[in-house]
């Protein structure tokens, strides 16, 4: 990947230069409607290039549907979101997918790919007209699977990976998008710990501004430069994690007693949970 | 990421070698570090697809001969041979050879180039159709296709209804029947949310019942005596009314298909691993299910107007495809459609020899062969049968 991240890391410096003072993401007043229903309500929220931005609330209070937004799957029902100055939604599908990929939490297929077939999926809106990859795709989807240290499985069928093994591959063929922004739902869910750590890292490591959604409070405070809180489709709160991360917001949103504490060793900030009185 | 990479070795050497993977819950259960059976680990075996493609062309070639030569009346294979030969060059026959120069260019021939190029395009919308409704159980008649061709077949069969388009008019209304099925099915199928897999596959089995009826109803109410045997050879798919006429339109319309299909591997690719992934690497799952609707409904409509509805192809030939170079959409639509016209032209053959004179609808032996692969598909992919996402 090393080659990827340099051609996306130039291409991001000569973008963002030309939009003054923009950030690489900007959510604008987004709302999302789905069967007439109202889910995501005017949000708006804005990430720096190569930050890592975690979008955190309890079940149901939109932030797959935010994300999905995101990664074109639904459409706004008004307001915009752009990345380096650029309206995702007015551009093909095809050109918006060289520059978000997404880490989705569809992990069922009904046909048994390759690793290898999987991962090379990921330069599909980069290829024009017909015919398999080239021999560069290749090249890039080998250097991916090394990246997330999945070099060994790509003979194998998808199907037969462990949730730890998909979610790694599934992040090599996000990696071979080269995309300027990654967006991740969800991607600790089902993991053990040492992988829900793994893949956090991975995310961090990858280069691009990351948007992902997260359960666990402590990942989030502990892998994100900046939080937004979702409460019932609208944005509660925004930050740093020490300064969201209140007890007097996680009893609001979460409906949860929280104590923070320092971690013993790092300093870092660390929360334990109860149910509220 | 260490358990990960330990896992082989935690797995009991040789722990239940031969055990069948059975139902696939490892496959769905996650964070399992345990392997369940040390074969899953092994990368996936396949053959190559070119020497593959270029053996099955072969075989292709050398059937098309088999399929000349033959047939219920007795034409050597050197004097076949030799009137091939002259009707691709051109070349003089004596008087007395017009006759079988007749049954072999005017009658074998046509009739075995249409069974190869039905097979194919069976098999080819066989693989875009699974694709479509993500799931490898389909075949293109789930989409009504067959039930709804069938009602136009037997309104000129039973009742002569298009008579002014005289030889043309079953092919013409099955045609048209079949179209205007698959509209129906698109149209009922629709949400404003795109076609859901799911959707798809119910409402064309349930019009599909709805078509089954009105051709039953024609059937009954048929007054020739001959009415639900002509109705029943033209549902169980025949070749014999194959002529030069009907080759071309049927050839080009495969030949488009497929090539429009093969150009969209990449795609079909992306939309049978889920409709959120398609959308993630640029491919509009909504717009691509339209597009394979359009593509199928041309190829198939015009299979079914040629040829009746040859059932199971569509099925197995796909299956096949995969089970021997994966899943690749590239790789499939290269091996199936050789596959599939290859497998009809032989149950063609077998169609009108096995009982000469008298002649076997050609879905009787597609059946034979279908059934228990599909009954032996389905116990393998037990938990596969959801279909939807």
């Amino acid at each position: 990947m090393t080659g990827a991240d340099g051609v996306t890391g130039t291409a991001g410096a000569t973008r963002t230069a030309g939009v003054a003072g923009a950030e690489e993401l900007s959510v604008d007043g987004v709302s999302v409607e789905l069967a007439g229903a109202r889910l995501v309500h005017e949000v708006s929220l804005a990430a720096a290039a190569g930050q890592v931005v975690g979008l955190i609330g309890p079940n149901g209070s939109g932030k797959s549907t935010l994300l999905r937004c995101v990664y074109r799957v639904l459409r706004p029902a008004g307001g915009t979101v752009r990345l380096a100055g650029d309206d995702l939604h007015a551009l093909t599908a095809r050109r918006a997918a060289t520059r978000v990929a997404a880490l989705t939490q569809e992990h069922t297929a009904e046909f048994d790919f390759t690793v290898a077939e999987v991962v090379a999926m990921g330069r599909l809106p980069h290829r024009r007209g017909p015919g398999g990859p080239s021999a560069e795709d290749r090249e890039r989807c080998t250097a991916a699977l090394r990246k997330v240290r999945a070099e060994h499985l790509a003979g194998r069928g998808f199907l037969n990976l462990s949730g730890g093994e998909k979610q790694r591959v599934l992040f090599a063929r996000a990696l071979v998008q080269e995309p300027r922004l990654l967006v991740l739902d969800e991607p600790t869910n089902h993991l053990d710990i040492a992988h829900q750590l793994e893949v956090l890292a991975l995310a961090r490591e990858a280069g691009p501004t990351v948007l992902t959604a997260l359960h666990d409070l402590n990942l989030a405070a502990g892998h994100c430069d900046r939080l937004y809180v979702l409460a019932a489709g609208r944005i509660a709160a925004a930050g740093p994690p020490a300064e969201v991360l209140r007890p007097a917001l996680l009893a609001e949103v979460f409906g949860v007693r929280a104590a923070p504490v320092r971690h013993p060793e790092t300093g870092a900030l660390q929360l334990l949970f109860d149910r509220l009185p | 990421m260490d358990c990960e990479g330990k896992a082989p070795g935690h797995a009991p050497a040789g722990a239940r070698p031969g055990t069948p993977r059975g139902p696939r819950q490892g496959a769905t259960a996650v964070s399992d570090p345990v392997r369940r059976t040390p074969h899953v680990n092994d990368p996936v075996r396949r053959t190559p697809t070119v020497p593959l493609a270029l053996g099955l062309a072969a075989a292709l070639l050398l059937s098309l001969v088999c399929g000349v030569a033959f047939g219920s009346s007795g034409i050597e294979l050197p004097r076949v041979l030799r009137l091939l030969g002259a009707g691709l060059t051109g070349g003089r026959l004596d008087a007395d050879e017009a006759a079988g120069y007749a049954i072999v260019w005017e009658i074998r021939l046509p009739r075995t180039v249409l069974a190869a190029v039905v097979g194919a395009g069976l098999a080819a919308t066989g693989v875009a159709v699974q694709a479509l409704v993500r799931n490898a159980l389909a075949d293109p008649f789930v989409l009504g296709i067959s039930s709804g061709a069938a009602v136009g077949a037997n309104a000129v069969l039973l009742f002569g209804a298009f008579a002014s388009l005289g030889v043309w008019a079953i092919s013409v209304s099955a045609f048209g029947s079949a179209l205007a099925a698959m509209a129906l099915v698109y149209l009922a199928a629709r949400t404003a949310y795109g076609l859901t897999p799911l959707r798809l596959v119910l409402t064309g089995t349930a019009l599909s019942y709805g078509f089954s009826a009105a051709t039953t109803l024609m059937v009954f109410s048929a007054d020739h005596a001959e009415a639900a045997r002509d109705a029943m050879m033209w549902l169980l798919g025949s070749l014999g009314g194959a002529t030069w006429g009907s080759v071309p339109i049927a050839a080009g319309t495969v030949l488009a298909g497929l090539a429009h299909l093969t150009c969209a591997a990449g795609r079909l690719d992306a939309l049978a691993m889920g409709d959120e992934t398609s959308a993630s690497l640029g491919v509009d799952p909504d717009r691509l299910r339209r597009e394979l609707f359009t593509v199928t409904a041309a190829v198939i409509g015009t299979v079914v107007a040629v040829s009746g509805a040859i059932g199971f192809v569509g099925l197995l030939v796909p299956h096949l495809a995969r089970m021997l170079v994966g899943a690749a959409h590239r790789r499939v639509l290269v091996v199936a459609p050789l596959a599939g016209a290859l497998l009809l032209v032989w149950v063609d053959i077998a169609s009108r020899t096995l009982l000469a004179p008298a002649e076997l609808p050609v879905g009787v032996f597609t059946a034979v062969l279908g059934v228990p692969a599909f009954l032996l598909m389905m116990r393998r992919r037990g938990q596969a049968l959801g279909g939807g996402r």
